[in-house]
């Protein structure tokens, strides 16, 4: 069970100066931390003290590392902290039916690195050679068919960027707060490009048969997960992928083959997939009525609520985070819509009451993580953060009071996409503020 | 003459179209070996809940499914489906999603039975999925559902008298109506985040 606390950057000297709380204070003095916050504040006119000259690495004074004849490459030594994280906050217990978290924090422009994009299993992570893997794609279709790996790589493939959410990112933390970092709030979030088919091809060549409307998706691992997705979602944007920011995709997100259903809760994507088979109705599974389901009022539940709606959330400075002094603050974060583009988001720095628009950093990409920055001049006064993105579709990213009008937030409640709030103690502490 | 130079030009302008359309449409070409439905019978294991359609032939009684799933399930789910080392329990909870604790289980949740069949013949026992026959799996739905109180304690489920069991939750769902916030952009003198 991962139990690692980084509950920040890992690493002042890249922070801007906002420093997580857990670092060791001589270790932060040492590594020049405390000059960042001075040159934060200098970014404001006031005068720095003299910083000292600058040394001539060591690293010049050797050969380096060899070069291996074959590897594949791995992070720096010194980024080991920077690693995707089971929940320490619901603890299952058992090691199969889990998730593990992306590192917002850590993270740099839109694209998660592969190694950090979020997981959710139900029965762990199969190994499968992809020489062995077969797609049959069968049921209300005219010609069933089967494909090999190598059957699907000769089509002239597609490549996309769209972001990945669960629909349970973030059940932790409605009316209570439970979680620290943004890590554990948020991190069942990422985003990649995609390499691989329109569905729409195989359903075409294999023929949709008269009253087809639903599409079961069924993956080859120990739980044989699967999904009903309508027909028309499968033939406008729904790709079968096979590759992931510029290679195969990892065991742990579906290889050799998943489906990628862009702006849809992350477990209709199904990875490992095995199957299509093509229906005139939902099949109403496990996954779609016990589970993935949305508590409402009257006792009733939210059914096939797959799309993500717009959210965002402010990453820097996030929980466990800390300000080292009054001055300029960048904040930054992601938005993202399952129904559409970003088209503004805005930034509150007095817990909602007044709005500023936030500065959207290009690529905007329909259905994919936005960048937002926003300069603020902390006072050194106690202050509450958060953001607030509209998508293209002109929906405004709701708050948790405004969810609790309309559906029941009670036990396991998926699709959170409320407004997230972060408070700034007096001392520069960041912390939860859902609650 | 001139109506055959006329369709001449059509037939060229639609052939051009068709390549264009192919172009934008499709990849122009098709790789997907052809099978027939049999080909797929080892894997096709999926059931339509709602009607019971995909349903295996086979039986299982209530007696049996609790042998079997004290060898084989008790592990993780606990003496008499009462929760164990790693899962909640399996039985309970009708009428509490009106309450603030609702409890999640085949018996208060599925809306269709053969939801549980499904479900054990897919994936369950989770360390060594699909290795029960299907008489086995319907032994183990018969067990559950008799702990819930939805079958009898001498009762043999079936294709048939499975998808007949009637399901308290049956009527438990609204499909999808979202957008169901309108929320405003408001720039000043907002309500706060926490009113």
């Amino acid at each position: 069970m991962a139990k690692d606390k980084d509950n920040g950057l890992g690493d002042g000297r890249r922070s801007g100066g906002v420093l997580p709380v857990s670092e060791d204070r001589r270790a932060f003095l040492k590594s020049g931390a405390l000059l960042a916050g001075a040159s934060a504040a200098g970014g404001l006119g006031i005068a720095t003290a003299h910083a000292g000259s600058v040394k001539v690495p060591e690293s010049n004074l050797s050969m380096g590392r060899e070069i291996p004849a074959k590897i594949y490459g791995m992070p720096s030594k010194y980024e080991a902290h920077v690693t995707r994280n089971r929940t320490d906050v619901f603890v299952n217990k058992q090691n199969w039916s889990d998730w593990s978290m992306t590192p917002l924090q850590h993270q740099l422009g839109i694209v998660t690195p592969n190694g950090l994009f979020y997981e959710r299993h139900h029965a762990g992570i199969p190994d499968i050679n992809p020489d062995d893997h077969t797609l049959a794609v069968h049921g209300m279709v005219k010609q069933p068919l089967k494909f090999s790996m190598s059957d699907l790589m000769r089509y002239p493939a597609v490549s996309k960027f769209y972001f990945m959410e669960c629909s349970g990112n973030g059940l932790t933390d409605w009316k209570a707060v439970k979680s620290t970092t943004v890590q554990q709030t948020h991190g069942l979030l990422s985003c990649a490009q995609w390499t691989g088919v329109p569905l729409s091809w195989l359903l075409d060549e294999a023929g949709l048969a008269d009253g087809a409307k639903w599409v079961l998706l069924e993956g080859a691992d120990g739980s044989a997960h699967a999904r009903s997705v309508p027909i028309d979602k499968c033939m406008d944007d729904t790709l079968i992928v096979w590759g992931m920011n510029g290679e195969m995709l990892r065991p742990e997100n579906g290889y050799p083959l998943r489906a990628l259903i862009p702006g849809w809760e992350g477990n209709v994507s199904v990875k490992w997939l095995r199957r299509i088979k093509v229906g005139d109705k939902p099949w109403h599974l496990r996954s779609e009525t016990a589970r993935y389901t949305d508590p409402m009022p009257d006792g009733k539940w939210r059914q096939f609520s797959m799309v993500m709606e717009c959210k965002s959330v402010i990453t820097r400075p996030s929980g466990g985070m800390k300000i080292p002094g009054p001055g300029r603050v960048e904040i930054e974060g992601f938005a993202w819509s399952g129904n559409g583009k970003i088209t503004a988001v805005d930034v509150t720095v007095d817990g909602g009451k007044t709005w500023r628009e936030a500065r959207l950093e290009e690529p905007v990409i329909d259905k994919c993580l936005t960048r937002f920055r926003y300069s603020w001049d902390w006072d050194g006064g106690p202050a509450e953060i958060a953001s607030r993105a509209v998508d293209s579709s002109g929906y405004v990213q709701p708050t948790v009071a405004d969810i609790d009008k309309v559906r029941a937030i009670v036990g396991f409640v998926q699709h959170h996409n409320a407004v997230f709030p972060w408070s700034v103690a007096s001392s520069g502490e960041v912390a939860n503020a859902i609650a | 003459m001139r109506s055959l130079k006329v369709s001449a030009l059509t037939i060229a302008a639609t052939a051009l179209f068709a390549f264009s359309a192919a172009a934008a449409d499709g990849p122009g070409v098709s790789y997907g070996q052809k099978i027939s439905e049999a080909d797929v019978k080892a894997l096709d294991i999926d059931v339509s809940t709602s009607t019971g359609a995909g349903l295996p032939a086979g039986s299982g009684t209530v007696a049996d499914g609790a042998k079997i799933y004290a060898e084989k399930c008790v592990a993780c789910h606990g003496e008499g489906a009462n929760g164990g080392s790693m899962y909640g329990p399996m039985h309970g909870g009708i009428g509490s999603f009106v309450t603030p604790k609702r409890k999640l289980t085949p018996g208060s949740m599925y809306p269709y039975a053969p939801i549980l069949f499904d479900y054990i013949r897919r994936a369950m026992p989770m360390d060594s999925p699909q290795s029960l026959n299907d008489n086995e799996v319907y032994a183990l739905t018969a067990y559950i559902y008799s702990l819930n109180g939805l079958v009898k304690e001498d009762a043999v489920l079936d294709a048939k008298s499975l998808a007949a069991i009637k399901m308290p939750n049956k009527d438990g769902f609204v499909v999808d109506d979202r957008p169901d916030v309108k929320a405003v952009r408001c720039m000043a003198d907002c309500t706060k985040i926490k009113p």
